[in-house]
């Protein structure tokens, strides 16, 4: 398995040989192999992505978007400089491998991207849920509504600062004979254990025995 | 002249034939259809959000509500990818239990579909024929996880116990008496082992009578060929997979082509459709069960045959037995953190796939080393096959919407999470 790792590896690095110092790294973790590209590269790299036939990337898995305002805790160790990711899944039907595609957007305030729906139609509704969602707006999407939520819904639910619980409730209200919308009662409730990150957890033990790594 | 404009109709949300809960406006001129702009959402639970606030084994049991027609299959997914995070190593028997209950679950999700988009297409009596084999396999999820649908069998390091060596039994009641009872539970009498043997050694005959009520049925023929015609390559541009991308002619069978769990020792065969209409589709289905069915008796063979361990030995991760708990105080150390803080996953992101019954079901896990998920995406098969609903809907008449909808094996819970 790695040896093809090792040769997509290759293989993506000479179809991108041309893309200015840091416009994308390649990262190697779990047997998988994720691509970050700068947003202004993003859709170029997604039409080479599935026309290089040595690539052959001809089918979009998934995409989705992810809010990393909250990684790591309050240590925030790790976190990315940047609020909001897209993360496209592709894989390969001729050459039988995946990748997966990460790409920041430059403003926290106002995420915008290009949209790889031209590139792979199958991203259409993809994107409409990371839009609902998460607030990512696609640029060159011909039909970006919301898809998930409720008609009229405000606010873009898994953002972290989204609260579990929403900021809205309905009820039936008989006296106006229809179903009405009214601040949350619910009070934010502490249903989470206790958050540990340790580091090397299991590892001390669990190495020998169960194959923990 | 007259003037001639197009109807706007709404189907749903509360449609026997939407299969749950799925709006559809439909632009018509006259009785044919311009435009579908399918409406989801109506269940929309936020299961991605709600596993954020929970432990990670706590993530499960909302696996199985996703497709809640293939439980098992959806659990599979997310054990994937928590213990490739984890670099835990599954037993070989629960290797082998994943599998014969993935093709459990996919002739459930199979048996399902048939009767339903049968009774949708107006054949009413199918439902009646793969809702009694249905049943069997009910018990059997019953009999493994106390649960007839929602089973929670499947842990991170395996599966939650062993196969039980007796099947639950039919009580005389004020309905059945005794005689009866007993003719019911005779094939209940072994093992659950036995009792999957005899049911593969009964579905044959039952798979052909779904032939002989289907397959060359007039009025079941003229309503599903031609109907929804997807080309390979629209099929591969549109993101479909499973049975919906073989009955185009791709072959692609994520447990031939990256298997999983132990389907490289499986012999099976992965059939696949030349026209890529709705007629494909079943007939693709249908031989799936067949092949299922050949894989839950090799599997049943195999674990005959193979006494082992079922959950991985590494108590970080997977609770320590019973009987330790009273007699060893690091078991109970271990069962205190599992139960209170569950388990910590290394700072980290994996996608894992499994060819669910309706297509490629992923789970793109990302972890920030915490004792929860930080990110959980579900990959549904169902989504991209419900987004291709206006391309394939396009130029035919309402009625074959239904049949579309039918051939797609939409279950709302998955494409709406």
């Amino acid at each position: 398995m790695s040896a093809k790792l090792e040769r997509l590896a290759e293989r993506l690095t000479a179809c991108l040989k041309d893309f200015p110092e840091g416009a994308f790294t390649l990262t190697r973790a779990h047997g998988e192999l994720r691509l970050d590209v700068a947003a202004a590269y993003y859709l170029e790299a997604a039409r080479r992505l599935r026309d290089t036939p040595e690539l052959a990337f001809d089918e979009m898995m998934d995409l989705c978007g992810v809010d990393y305002s909250a990684y790591g805790g309050e240590t925030g160790e790790n976190r990315p400089a940047r609020r909001f990711a897209v993360v496209v899944h592709l894989l390969s039907m001729t050459q039988n491998w995946r990748l997966r595609v990460r790409v920041f957007a430059e403003e926290d305030g106002a995420p915008a991207l290009s949209s790889v729906t031209a590139v792979w139609n199958a991203a259409d509704w993809y994107e409409r849920e990371a839009f609902d969602l998460f607030g990512v707006v696609f640029d060159g999407h011909a039909d970006l509504r919301r898809i998930l939520t409720d008609y009229g819904f405000v606010g873009h639910p898994f953002r972290k600062d989204f609260p579990l619980t929403g900021h809205v409730e309905m009820r039936y209200d008989p006296e106006q004979g229809r179903v009405i919308y009214e601040a949350a009662t619910t009070s934010p409730r502490e249903v989470t254990p206790r958050i540990r990150r340790e580091a090397g957890y299991g590892a001390a033990r669990g190495a020998g025995k169960g194959g923990a790594s | 002249m007259r003037e001639i404009r197009n109807y706007t109709i709404n189907f749903g949300p509360q449609h026997p034939a939407a299969h749950g809960v799925l709006r559809l406006i439909l632009e018509m001129d006259g009785e044919v259809i311009e435009r579908a702009d399918p409406h989801i959402g109506l269940l929309h639970r936020a299961t991605e959000k709600l596993v954020e606030t929970r432990a990670w084994a706590q993530a499960l049991p909302y696996m199985d509500r996703l497709d809640y027609v293939s439980m098992m299959c959806n659990e599979h997914a997310y054990c994937l990818a928590v213990e490739k995070l984890l670099g835990v190593e599954v037993p070989e028997r629960a290797r082998y239990i994943r599998t014969m209950f993935d093709e459990v679950t996919r002739l459930l999700n199979h048996l399902l579909w048939v009767g339903c988009h049968a009774l949708d297409v107006g054949a009413m009596t199918m439902a009646l024929y793969t809702f009694r084999e249905r049943e069997d396999l009910m018990d059997a999820y019953e009999a493994v996880s106390g649960a007839r649908m929602h089973a929670a069998y499947y842990r991170i390091g395996g599966v939650s116990r062993d196969l039980p060596e007796k099947m639950p039994q039919y009580e005389e009641s004020r309905w059945k008496n005794a005689r009866q009872v007993r003719e019911m539970n005779a094939n209940r009498q072994g093992s659950l082992l036995d009792f999957l043997e005899d049911f593969t050694e009964r579905f044959p005959k039952c798979h052909s009578e779904y032939h002989t009520l289907l397959t060359d049925n007039r009025i079941w023929k003229q309503r599903l060929v031609d109907i929804g015609v997807v080309s390979p390559e629209r099929a591969r541009q549109l993101g479909f997979t499973g049975a919906m991308l073989r009955a185009s002619g791709v072959e692609w069978d994520l447990r031939k082509k990256q298997p999983y769990a132990a389907y490289e020792r499986m012999e099976f065969d992965v059939p696949v459709g030349t026209r890529g209409d709705s007629y494909d589709r079943y007939l693709v289905r249908m031989e799936e069960m067949a092949q299922s069915n050949r894989i839950i008796r090799q599997c049943i063979d195999w674990l005959r045959a193979h006494p082992g361990a079922v959950i991985s030995d590494n108590h970080k991760i997977t609770p320590p037995p019973r009987e330790a708990i009273s007699s060893n105080m690091e078991a109970l150390i271990h069962h205190f953190k599992l139960f209170s803080e569950g388990i910590q996953v290394p700072e980290g992101e994996v996608y894992a796939a499994i060819e669910h019954p309706k297509g490629e079901m992923g789970v793109y896990a990302i972890s920030d080393g915490a004792n929860k998920p930080y990110r959980l995406k579900i990959r549904a098969p169902g989504f991209a096959h419900l987004a291709a609903m206006d391309e394939m809907a396009r130029g035919h008449m309402l009625a074959d919407v239904v049949t579309i909808i039918g051939s797609q094996d939409v279950v709302f819970g998955e494409i709406d999470r």
